[in-house]
């Protein structure tokens, strides 16, 4: 654990007291790249904003190492794109953990910035409003945000949506080249192909890890299989989740966290979940 | 020139009460301007608004207890326009609801309380001092006062610029790399307050709204960055200032809706003919480039 990045402790995040990750234990090592796949609602997104501290956990906790920073580019960003400001407006948030509140912005660190937007194809957009991007091109300015940040542990959700296969291998090259960069990286993908055959190391959700560690160990059929029998659905009554009723780092060793978890038997009532 | 200087400069040179009313105004416009672009890029024109009636029951308190002094009702406003700003930031950020709902819930109940409060007491007279002001009475206390806003505006946006921006823009963004954006938010609305209870003994609760979201609306027209669409607004309300006081005088019309109206007719005119406005979108851009 000499190298780990983050550690999740039995966490638990969710919304209305509902989980959305139920009971997460384990590791990200530093430097790792790791693809986080699942069907919809099985707790991707949710695990990201936990890890990012824009959602609180309900029980447990993420521990991030010492000094880690973190980039964060939401799935469903909150970003005003009427407001007035142009592309290197945009791009030069990502300079705040740099230049915080009130330092200047260097000649320098314009540079950087114009280096950036060239990094993802978008070099001469500077001047640009904001309004007038495409969707493809507004994902690659807010990925030049993320590479401005230069921030060891780097949480992209679902990056490529609406992004041309051209723009997603080029997104890919940036992403192996901060990995060898020895910077810790999750990625929320849905094309499988491309895990496989880019993501060294996989986390396989559905509220609960289904599997975790190496790819094509993790995305072995069975595994897709249990993944997809996920109930995404709330049970408006399901019974509560009691502390003492089950003993954690026994059964979320997070190679084998099959663990089916089920209370029902505890209290012999109330609907089962499908 | 004669004719020129009796029209623009002369009103000004020879009362003493226009040049403190002049000085006042376009102190106002400095600080209230800026804040009126932000409230409208965050889509809370319309907050601005319920801030202005939320304002009434601390300044009936004041002239309740006090009488029509300008001290303990400006106080007065200040403190039930905080509660109300705080106390609907608050519900919209930990709660479900969104702040034009809180807002105005927490308004209305505050302009109850207040109209309650004013017919208690006082004659409609008074009333309309509180609602609509007067600009031409200025006193020096009165100055100073707005003064002491303008100067805490001015330095509070200068140092909170690029947080309240990045408030702006990206919310999440900003929640993700700093603790600052609650903070940053409530600032802001303490500033809007202060700059509505500035205005309130010029302008009255119920106008001092329009110096600052009516030059900003106007600004919306002429830029695409927020910098010198500030810079512009804050021009634009110095200029209906100035109209308006002119044409209160000349026509002897109320100074306050004077400098309002002479804002929305700058309004009108930038939606027309705004660089962004109707007439070039229409004409001028069915005209293409290649690329």
């Amino acid at each position: 654990m000499i190298n780990a990045c983050l550690t999740f402790r039995d966490l638990t995040l969710g919304y209305n007291s509902h989980p959305a990750i139920h009971h997460l234990d384990g590791t990200i090592r530093k430097g790792s790249l790791t693809a986080v796949v699942g069907a919809n609602g099985s707790g991707k997104s949710t695990l990201m904003k936990g890890i990012v501290g824009v959602l609180k956990p309900m029980a447990g906790a993420v521990i991030r190492a010492p000094g880690v920073r973190a980039a964060y580019l939401p799935q469903q960003s909150e970003l005003d794109r009427s407001f007035p400001a142009r592309v290197v407006d945009l791009v030069s948030l990502g300079l705040w953990p740099r230049r915080g509140l009130l330092g200047r912005y260097t000649r320098e660190d314009r540079d950087s910035v114009s280096r950036a937007l060239m990094a993802v194809g978008l070099g001469g957009f500077e001047k640009r409003p904001i309004d007038t991007l495409s969707g493809g091109q507004l994902q690659r300015t807010l990925f030049a945000r993320v590479l401005l940040q230069d921030a060891d542990l780097i949480l992209l959700d679902e990056p490529f949506n609406a992004v041309d296969s051209k723009t997603v291998g080029d997104l890919i090259a940036l992403i192996k080249r901060w990995h060898g960069e020895e910077r810790t990286i999750m990625v929320v993908v849905h094309d499988l192909d491309l895990v496989r055959q880019n993501f060294p190391e996989t986390l396989l959700l559905a509220r609960q890890p289904v599997a975790w560690g190496e790819t094509r160990e993790t995305l072995k059929p069975e595994n897709l299989l249990r993944a997809r029998r996920f109930h995404e659905a709330w049970e408006e009554n399901a019974p509560w989740c009691e502390p003492g009723e089950h003993d954690h780092g026994h059964d979320h060793d997070h190679h084998d966290p099959a663990h089916a978890h089920d209370h029902d038997h505890h209290h012999g009532a109330g609907p089962r979940a499908a | 020139m004669d004719v020129l200087y009796g029209l623009f400069i002369a009103p000004f040179a020879d009362f003493a009460f226009m040049q403190r009313a002049l000085i006042g105004s376009l102190m106002l416009s400095l600080g209230a301007c800026p804040v009126g672009v932000f409230l409208m890029l965050r889509r809370m024109s319309l907050s601005g608004d319920a801030m202005a009636h939320a304002i009434l029951p601390g300044a009936a308190a004041g002239f309740l207890l006090y009488g029509l002094e300008i001290l303990p009702m400006t106080i007065g406003g200040l403190i039930a326009g905080i509660i109300v700003a705080l106390g609907a930031g608050a519900v919209s950020r930990f709660t479900i609801q969104r702040e034009d709902a809180s807002m105005a819930a927490f308004y209305l109940i505050s302009l109850a309380i207040g109209v309650l409060m004013v017919s208690i007491r006082g004659s409609s007279v008074d009333l309309m001092h509180v609602l609509f002001g007067t600009v031409l009475a200025l006193n020096n206390e009165a100055l100073a006062l707005i003064g002491g806003i303008v100067a805490v505006t001015l330095i509070s946006l200068t140092i909170f610029w690029r947080a309240l921006v990045a408030e702006c823009l990206d919310p999440l963004f900003l929640r993700s790399v700093s603790r600052l954006g609650s903070p940053v938010h409530f600032i802001f609305l303490g500033l809007v307050v202060l700059n509505l209870v500035g205005g309130f003994q010029a302008l009255g609760t119920l106008l001092s709204v329009g110096l600052m979201m009516l030059p900003a609306a106007a600004a919306r027209f002429w830029t695409a960055r927020v910098e010198p669409m500030c810079v512009l607004a804050v021009v634009i309300g110095f200029a209906s200032c100035i109209a308006g006081l002119l044409l209160s005088y000349h026509a002897s019309l109320p100074s306050g809706p004077a400098i309002i109206l002479s804002a929305g007719v700058v309004y009108f005119a930038s939606i027309l003919f705004g660089t962004r406005g109707i007439l070039r979108a229409r004409i001028i851009h069915h005209r293409h480039r290649t690329a």
